[in-house]
């Protein structure tokens, strides 16, 4: 364990990128705090103003007069949240369905492939829809939706790994031992695939926040008076010649999001992939 | 006469996570033309980085220090480009699992033939004749048809045959063989070193035989070397050091040994403990906690490798088995 | 006499067409220790793994303690692996690495003794941590930071954890050092010794299986080739492959590096089954092979009382 850490520690780029995804998780948590303005409040006042460190609003407002410090922050909020439960549940689902298929093998294994590969081929922005449709866009039903469209390439990574795993002597001393194959798969499999995993999953984390926020700049995710930086973006791409601002703010904080995210599962991956025993 | 291979002071050294593991502490070795040195050692002696060391094929992190000539130049310095030159044609090295050291995607033929047309500079249509010389040499059965074959298609003891075979081909100087028996079968073990012994008979090159297993270097060495926690402990002439070691190590290891004659012991004979962490400090005789003639002095002050009972004889050991 | 502890009749495991197991039958008798023995290709893992209904068995009969063992459910099979326990050849890759020792070792109780406390465990634990020579203190500790040999110690203990009946050692100390296999194999044949169990120890190395076993099995290609006491397989052994492994065991204190009594080798190239035989499989190494030996099979021969051989031609052999 402490080789891990120390390869961590020994690639800057990650450990600056968990810093400052630690620092936007403060702020979006904390900011509001300091911010008086609420995400619905309208300041017809200052309408369409370019950000000022001075006066009431620091990222400037958008054509409703609303502060895009306070919306940004929520936006942030949003898509983190989005990001982290979504890849929650398809880390659960994931995993227990590819170490059940790996374990098992033979034809239930081809079978539960050839599922996933079936639901693979369907469009998910379909699928989205139609979830939404039927339960309506309550963003938690957002969370399940993604999350169990999202499942599919974590069980085949969690299968795959599973099939290596399951080849190792180790495993073979505890069917001698009489161990049944619960305890296995719980025990003995799931545990020692969990490096692979977490660096998949912190990777999956972006791809789920930007699927997010093309749900959301489509119209489907997110809905007002809410903000996610996705439909800040699509708030912002329709006035970027007048107020440019209203997209740069949240498009850059988005990708910024995004690198740092990518960047930690790079270096997780190297940290976590060498040889451990 | 210059010795093919003159290591002076060698230390080889790595970070890692656990703070610098001490390969190879310090060693001196010497090996003449013509003249086969076994050199014994179980694990963390620092026998394989000890090769690595003299073949120039040492990690780039590696801390190394002292010298490392063969045939009177410098290894260790050298440039890449004269390592080349004498790496693979009068050095040549062959390891333990022949089939990572074939390459699998090119047929044998090729990768002999290529060989002899990188450091020859022979055409391919002669370095084709040569390679099935040199497998006829090994007495690989049905040599022209292995040539068109991959490695995989082979078992473990041609391939090791192949190996020989392409060490051989530029009538080298030195060959080093890092426990080239090890992964075989115990019957194909004996083919090889019977390969070994004829190739040897055959040339004039001098032969560095690495192994755990006293008895395989037995059968070929002109002199041992025993190595313990990255030094040399014990070295004398192969007939001397069986019959009459002197360091209590060598003793231990060589009773260690099952034997198939003799009588059936109700106890395996074993040495108590373990080799030391490589990633240790030395204080005094690394052997000293499993020695069963240690003294206060062994403790402290480590011995230093010394003449014993004769000139060709030494041992690094304050109570040798002589005294 | 009693039934035998295991009883093995005819076993054959096929892997697709490749018969790597082919007719094997043998008796194993209470605290009796068999070494079987054999190179690449022999079969001798499989063997070990058929007998522990780790790998399916495709043909034969296995009787341990006189009730069938390939015929009985999974749940009945997972009763009876408490008695029937195994030893592999690489310590570390045995051992789970996310799992500290003590989980390790508490798994065979947790399974077959789920009324213990978890304070009744930790003593079992500890004890049998102590019993193999380590210190309690290292159940905390995770296999990494163990050398080979201590590995294969806590190997061993977990073997030994539920006292089983039988202990196959499959090569359990081929990968460690010299001088440490001896203190392996003292610990095995102590506790053999204390807990009365009968061991199948699975070598290449003879010269360790001399020191061991009452009996000894010889298997070449998927076959027994030679069954004899051991003053009898090494005074006079009876088959020709068994005469070259032996000549073939280098020897320090002579300075004999091994000789090689036949060319070829047992197992082929990687990925090719060798071709379908209708005579002895050694046929192609041997020594004394004649016409005979490339249409038929051998048969298990007596050679004397408790001595049999597979070999058209053992009585050259033994007489020359």
């Amino acid at each position: 364990m402490s080789g891990a850490v120390r390869r961590w520690r020994a690639n800057p780029a990650a450990v600056a990128a968990l810093a400052v995804i630690a620092a936007l998780i403060g702020l979006a948590l904390v900011g509001p705090l300091f911010n008086p303005n609420d995400i619905r409040a309208l300041d017809w006042a200052n309408v369409a103003t370019s950000p000022s460190s001075t006066g009431a609003h620091w990222f400037g407002t958008d054509r409703l007069g609303r502060d895009l410090f306070a919306r940004t922050l929520e936006g942030t909020r949003v898509s983190l949240t989005v990001g982290l439960v979504a890849s929650l549940i398809s880390l659960t689902i994931g995993i227990s369905y590819g170490a059940v298929a790996g374990y098992l093998g033979g034809r239930a294994d081809q079978l539960m492939m050839r599922f996933i590969e079936v639901l693979s081929g369907l469009p998910l922005v379909f699928f989205v829809i139609f979830l939404t449709v039927l339960f309506g866009r309550s963003p938690y039903f957002l969370f399940l939706a993604i999350g169990a469209v999202g499942w599919l390439t974590m069980a085949r990574i969690v299968r795959g790994q599973t099939l290596s795993i399951r080849r190792r002597e180790f495993i073979e001393a505890a069917v001698a031992s009489g161990a049944g194959p619960v305890r296995i798969v719980v025990k003995h499999i799931v545990p020692n695939l969990l490096g692979p995993v977490i660096v998949y999953a912190t990777l999956t984390v972006p791809q789920i926040i930007l699927f997010e926020s093309f749900l959301s700049f489509l119209g489907l995710g997110i809905q007002e008076p809410h903000a996610s930086l996705g439909t800040l973006i699509a708030e912002g791409a329709g006035e970027v010649e007048a107020a440019p601002w209203i997209l740069w703010v949240p498009g850059t904080l988005l990708a910024l999001l995004l690198l740092c995210l990518n960047l930690v599962g790079d270096g997780l991956r190297d940290a976590l992939d060498v040889k451990e025993r | 006469m210059t010795p093919t291979l003159a290591i002076d002071a060698l230390r080889v050294g790595f970070d890692s996570d656990g703070g610098t593991i001490a390969a190879v502490r310090e060693v001196s070795l010497n090996v003449e033309p013509a003249e086969c040195v076994g050199l014994v050692g179980e694990s963390g002696s620092g026998k394989t980085q000890l090769c690595m060391a003299a073949m120039g094929l040492l990690p780039r992190g590696a801390q190394v220090s002292g010298s490392v000539r063969f045939e009177g130049r410098e290894i260790l310095a050298a440039s890449p480009r004269d390592l080349n030159r004498i790496r693979g044609s009068k050095l040549t090295m062959i390891f333990q699992d022949p089939m990572t050291s074939l390459t699998p995607h090119l047929k044998i033929g090729v990768q002999l033939a290529e060989v002899l047309v990188i450091h020859a500079q022979m055409s391919w249509r002669d370095a084709e004749r040569a390679a099935l010389e040199a497998l006829e040499r090994v007495r690989v059965p049905e040599p022209a048809r292995r040539l068109r074959q991959y490695p995989h298609e082979l078992s473990g003891g041609m391939r090791q045959r192949v190996m020989i075979g392409m060490s051989l081909l530029c009538d080298p100087a030195l060959l080093i063989a890092d426990e080239p028996t090890t992964a075989l079968d115990v019957t194909v073990q004996a083919q090889i070193i019977d390969v070994l012994r004829t190739m040897r008979a055959e040339s004039r090159m001098a032969i560095v035989l690495v192994s755990h297993d006293l008895g395989v270097v037995a059968g070929l060495a002109d002199r041992i070397l025993v190595m313990y926690a990255g030094r040399v402990v014990e070295s004398a002439s192969a007939a001397l050091l069986l019959r009459h070691a002197e360091h209590p190590y060598t003793a231990a290891l060589l009773k260690c040994v099952p034997s198939l004659l003799g009588p059936r012991l109700e106890r395996m004979a074993s040495i108590p403990g373990s080799p030391p962490a490589a990633a240790g400090i030395e204080v005094g005789c690394a052997f000293a906690p499993r020695c069963p003639r240690a003294q206060p002095r062994c403790q402290t002050e480590r011995p230093l490798l010394r003449k014993a009972s004769g000139p060709p004889h030494q041992v690094a050991c304050h109570y040798p088995l002589s005294a | 006499m009693s039934q035998p502890l295991l009883s093995v009749t005819g076993l054959g495991v096929q892997f697709g067409t490749f018969a790597a197991l082919q007719d094997v039958s043998f008796d194993l008798a209470d605290g009796e220790t068999m070494g079987l023995v054999g190179e690449s290709g022999s079969g001798k893992s499989t063997l070990a793994r058929a007998i522990l209904r780790l790998v399916p068995a495709t043909r034969g009969r296995l009787l341990w303690r006189g009730e069938d063992l390939l015929s009985c459910g999974a749940r009945a099979l997972r009763q009876r692996r408490r008695d029937l326990q195994i030893v592999f050849q690489d310590p570390m890759a045995s051992l789970n690495p996310r799992m500290r020792v003590g989980e390790t070792l508490a798994e065979p109780l947790k399974i077959f003794e789920a009324g213990l406390t978890s304070a009744a465990r930790a003593t079992r634990i500890a004890r049998m941590l102590e019993r193999v020579g380590l210190s309690p203190e290292m159940a905390r500790r995770y296999p990494h930071e163990f050398s080979g040999g201590q590995c294969q110690r806590i190997g061993i203990a977990r073997a030994m954890m539920l006292r089983p009946k039988l202990l196959v050692c499959d090569e359990p100390v081929s990968s460690l050092d010299v001088s440490i296999q001896g203190q392996i194999v003292n610990l095995l044949l102590d506790l053999q010794r204390e807990f009365g169990t009968a061991m199948i120890f699975i070598s290449h190395n003879l010269a360790v299986v001399r020191h061991l076993s009452h009996r000894v099995l010889v298997m070449y290609r998927g076959r027994l080739v030679e069954v004899a006491s051991r003053d009898a397989l090494f005074g006079a052994p009876a088959h020709p492959y068994t005469r070259a492994l032996l000549a073939a065991v280098p020897d320090p204190t002579r300075a004999f590096a091994g000789r090689a009594l036949t060319t070829g080798e047992a197992a082929p190239a990687a990925g090719r089954t060798p071709p379908a035989l209708g005579g002895c499989a050694f046929h192609d190494r041997c020594p004394y092979a004649q016409p005979v030996c490339l249409d038929t099979v051998p048969t298990l021969q007596e050679v004397e009382a408790e001595h049999i051989v597979a070999c058209h031609r053992w009585r050259e052999v033994v007489y020359s």
